[in-house]
């Protein structure tokens, strides 16, 4: 064995040594002859003789150092290594094709890495937990209505922790985390943080440790023991410099409404590995980690989120038989409990990116198809120069070389013009995704881990391979389907072997342009989609609102809030530019909070669902987000904590409980408050999604129920710039407690909401781009070359008598029949991609006839466009110059 | 060429060439080429070429080692030897080509149906 390996590795060495190797064997082939001479020569021959017959007993000398050579080295290897030589050597020569090719395939390959490398980050990569496979989300309420139908109580979730049979643990965190600000305290103004309550079990659960210093202890995480800390290590770096010496430190951090206010210390500093963001809630920055006080939570409705390992052995399934059985159990055991937590168990793989996996698989299917036309834009490049080598590879096969040698040779060439194609590709999508991984504002989960990795490697060399192969197919297969004596007898006129020619070139062109109408299509339909989303009647006008995050220093009393809230607005709406100011504690299509609402003659009626999300507003909140009051009045000053309870609600609310009857001054219940009256009613406004129909919803005063947190929204039509320093230098003024927070434009909350959506249409509709682009390219290409190749022809016909335009016309008619059949070919196949992605569309049907309509312009435009310079050469034809040269 | 010459097996030549190193001490290529004809009693179709195809396998695999010097007619040439591991390899090789020639001379002496007499 080992004498086999040492043989392969002098193989593999005599490779790179094969001049001396060969320069020696010369030397001993010489050595031999001579010896061999002389011992004739003493067996009394003529010179000439003994010379002669030691030739022959020798045997060929060209043979035997063949022999030698295939012997010492790795002759397929070799034979590689030539026709990789040569294939330099003839690429090197069509040095622009080689650039096109390239070009078009880095294009290509480069777009599907990088979407692979998104694919893998959010689809196949494990999430970066310990056995993240037997990890398991819950959705309360059957995963339906807001976050606050989702969640569960502290109650639910320690005694199903307690309960349970089937899973090693079950951990939690506080959903309500952009509910309570925390700011940290120390530098010049308090500087707003984000952070996370979660339970005690929350990382070992996970199995996330930290990267310096320790998880919380238990005595840490009950309510009243020692403050403790756990810093994200993007916040550790950014606000601490990656300073080690951080553990320890005592920080201090005020927080409301949460019971952490106050010096705590930094107990450790998670791994860079750890975002919580790009796992539980896309486009989301932490800043650090606190232990959730289970009994200051007590008192609170849903606010937990649930997720568990499951034990091995214990399928997901068996998990959600358990669920479904004792949370029931549970309900009727505490007479307290209001809902009875129908669960829904995911994966937690599922919960992150399953709403995403098709939006995903439609992309990798677009570039997937991309490639496709980009290697049959190559290979019908590569056929026409193949048939103008024929006469090369005539010579080869005439001098010797074996078909499968020519294939072989051609199929090298296809290989190295991919292999360059996938560096510069690996490049191309290196940039992509470079540039996604750092759109934070991108609602898509895992997205900081996109990176061009080893796995993307790996898929690169695969599909270059495979492209190679693909595109070197078509050429490959017409050099060894080739008539050698043909090619030789200088038939450029071969009539039958060109049509053969180009019905394969022209069937390539109709599948290029099948393919780029199916793409177009599928963009059509997604961009049609998108606009009809963003022509959604919101409720209200995002353009020219920003709202920034304030603290309100009431000192937590309701009977003071009033003239507070009245002063801070009265000063910021007189500032220069401000035409609408309001408050509000949660903003539309951001976080929410869901309880309920129910007219007091429903108030017995169980049989239907009464949730609804509640909005804490100010006076003048409706009209500084432009949302439309329908009938009644806005909240007002005069609606105090000591005045009738009252509410504005939306349409959907009215249509709930008082269908058909008017809901002005009609008593109802929600928010615990009470009974309450309608004051006003409002159009429909889009909270949780642009998508989706608004939920039933309710606004209550803030001066008659405490706000979770508040913002401040302003409408001007001044440039943000220019409102925040005035705007808040006056808060400061009225609050010297006021944090450095910032505005954000209405208009990004919306982007945000719908920048998923945003995402695959810019992607795929860059492709579709793409595929025309290559498309048309094509049409060109073989007309052009057809054109050419009938020259003669045509100027035969001119010169009997055919006009320029008549001549144009018939090579215009050649363009449209080939646009015509990958028009009607694409549009077929269209029908059923539409109806495949039917689910991703938005008030758009999968045959909209408006998008098919356009489509089959555009490609007919296109196309009309590629053929009309080759048309317009073969006009002019000169038929003279023509029948000279016959 | 006379048509009764052997047509050598595959791996034969290179055990022939072993075998003549180890009788014979460092040879040149022609040296050893002639002495495989004359053992041979010129039985073996050899283009005396083919030696070197032979002679770098066997170098490759460490069975023989190779050393520049000069002939008898003062001309640079190669000079091979058989290594200790190629002896042992002969000593393997040669007790399975016994037996195998054995076998083989025993299988064409027993009578066996439809064998030629």
């Amino acid at each position: 064995m080992t004498d086999r390996l040492r043989a392969a590795w002098n193989r593999l060495l005599a490779m790179f040594r094969s001049a001396p190797l060969d320069a020696d064997l010369e030397t001993e082939i010489a050595a031999h002859l001579e010896a061999a001479t002389a011992e004739n020569l003493r067996r009394g021959l003529s010179r000439e003789e003994a010379r002669r017959q030691a030739l022959v007993r020798f045997g060929r000398v060209a043979g035997a150092m063949e022999e030698h050579r295939d012997a010492r080295g790795l002759p397929a290897l070799e034979a590689f290594r030539q026709d990789l030589a040569y294939s330099f050597r003839t690429l090197g020569r069509e040095r622009s094709l080689a650039c096109i090719v390239v070009a078009v395939l880095a294009l290509g390959m480069g777009a599907n890495v990088a979407v692979f490398s998104m694919v893998n980050a959010i689809l196949l990569r494990p999430l970066p937990f310990r056995n993240p496979n037997r990890l398991v989300w819950f959705a309360g309420n059957e995963g339906q209505g807001g976050l606050s139908d989702q969640t569960y109580t502290v109650a639910a979730f320690e005694e199903f922790r307690r309960h349970n049979r089937s899973f090693q643990d079950v951990t939690s965190y506080q959903t309500f985390f952009s509910s309570i600000q925390y700011k940290l305290k120390g530098g010049d103004a308090p500087l707003p943080v984000v952070g996370v309550q979660v339970a005690e079990n929350f990382f070992p659960l996970l199995g996330v440790e930290p990267a310096l210093g320790r998880p919380f202890t238990a005595e840490e995480c009950r309510r009243g023991g020692r403050g403790a800390v756990l810093l994200s290590h993007q916040f550790w770096q950014r606000q601490f410099g990656g300073d080690p010496s951080i553990i320890g430190r005592t920080l201090d951090i005020d927080a409301s409404p949460a019971d952490i206010s106050g010096p705590v210390s930094v107990v450790g500093v998670l791994p860079a590995s750890f975002d919580f963001g790009s796992i539980f809630s896309p486009g989301m920055q932490v800043d650090f980690y606190v232990p959730a006080y289970m009994d200051f939570w007590r008192g609170w409705g849903n606010t937990l989120a649930v997720l568990g390992r499951l034990k091995p052995g214990i399928s997901l399934g068996e998990a959600q038989a358990e669920a479904s059985a004792l949370f029931p159990q549970l309900k009727a055991a505490h007479r307290d409990w209001y809902s009875d937590y129908k669960s829904r168990l995911s994966s937690l793989q599922e919960r992150v990116s399953g709403k995403l996996r098709r939006s995903l698989l439609v992309l990798w299917c677009a570039v997937g198809l991309i490639l496709l036309i980009v290697c049959i834009n190559v290979s019908n490049l590569l056929l026409a120069r193949t048939i103008s080598r024929g006469k090369e590879f005539a010579m080869r096969t005439a001098l010797g070389a074996g078909r499968g040698r020519l294939v072989r040779q051609l199929l090298t060439e296809s290989l190295v013009l991919s292999g360059a194609g996938a560096l510069l590709g690996l490049a191309v999508a290196w940039g992509i995704t470079f540039y996604f991984a750092r759109q934070s504002q991108l609602a898509l989960p895992m997205l900081s881990t996109v990176r061009v990795d080893a796995a993307a490697f790996a898929w690169t060399a695969l599909i270059a391979a495979v492209a190679g192969c693909v595109f070197g197919l078509a050429p490959a297969w017409r050099v060894s389907g080739g008539n050698l004596h043909d090619t030789l007898k200088d038939g450029g006129a071969g009539m039958t072997q060109g049509n053969r020619h180009e019905r394969l070139r022209s069937a390539l062109v109709i599948s290029e342009v099948a393919l780029a109408c199916v793409l177009l299509v599928g963009a059509g339909l997604l961009l049609r989609s998108f606009l009809h989303l963003l022509d959604v009647d919101l409720g209200f006008v995002p353009a020219h609102v920003a709202a920034i995050p304030i603290e309100i220093n009431d000192g937590g009393k309701i009977e003071r809030r009033g003239p507070v809230l009245q002063e801070i607005l009265r000063r910021v709406r007189a500032l220069p530019g401000i035409e609408a100011a309001g408050l509000t504690d949660m903003l539309p299509l951001d976080r929410n909070r869901s309880w309920g609402l129910v007219s007091k003659e429903n108030l017995d009626d169980r049989s239907q669902p009464h949730g609804a999300f509640v909005y804490v507003v100010s006076p003048g909140y409706l009209e500084a987000m432009g949302m439309r009051l329908r009938a009644g009045r806005d909240l007002s000053w005069q609606d105090r904590a000591d005045t009738q309870p009252v509410f504005v609600i939306n349409q959907a609310g009215a249509r709930r409980e008082w269908p058909g009857q008017d809901p002005i001054g009609r008593p109802a219940y929600g928010a615990g408050r009470g009974e309450a009256r309608v004051v006003g009613v409002i159009d429909d406004v889009r909270e949780s999604s642009l998508e989706e129909r608004a939920s039933v919803q309710i606004y209550i005063p803030m001066t008659q129920f405490d706000p979770e947190g508040a913002e401040l929204v302003v409408r001007s039509r001044l440039p943000i710039s220019a409102v925040e320093p005035p705007v808040l230098a006056t808060l400061r003024s009225l609050n010297p407690g006021q944090p450095r927070t910032q505005f954000r434009a209405i208009r990004e909350i919306v982007d945000h909401a719908v920048s998923p959506r945003r995402f695959l249409v810019l992607l795929v509709s860059c492709f579709a781009g793409f595929g025309l682009l290559l498309a048309s390219l094509g049409i060109y290409g073989v007309i052009s070359y057809s054109v050419s190749r009938q020259s003669q022809e045509i100027g035969i016909r001119m010169a009997l008598g055919a006009s320029g335009a008549r001549v144009r016309l018939a090579v215009m008619g050649q363009t449209l029949r080939l646009t015509l059949a990958g028009v009607v070919i694409g549009g077929i196949a269209s029908f059923a991609v539409a109806r495949a992605i039917g689910s991703l569309l938005f008030g758009t049907e999968p045959g909209d006839p408006l998008v098919f309509a356009a489509t089959m312009c555009l490609l007919a435009v296109i196309a009309v466009s590629a053929g009309q310079v080759p048309a317009r050469r073969a006009s002019r034809i000169d038929p003279i110059s023509v029948l000279r040269g016959l | 060429m006379s048509k009764d010459r052997l047509e050598l097996l595959q791996g034969t030549l290179d055990l022939m060439v072993l075998q003549t190193l180890t009788g014979m001490g460092p040879l040149h290529g022609y040296g050893i080429a002639r002495r495989i004809e004359q053992v041979s009693g010129e039985e073996v179709l050899l283009n005396q070429g083919t030696i070197y195809a032979s002679l770098v396998r066997l170098q490759q695999r460490g069975w023989i080692s190779a050393e520049w010097g000069i002939s008898e007619n003062n001309r640079k040439a190669k000079f091979y030897a058989i290594t200790r591991r190629g002896r042992s390899h002969l000593a393997h090789a040669a007790a399975y080509w016994r037996r195998l020639a054995g076998l083989m001379g025993r299988m064409f002496a027993s009578p066996a149906e439809g064998a030629e007499s």
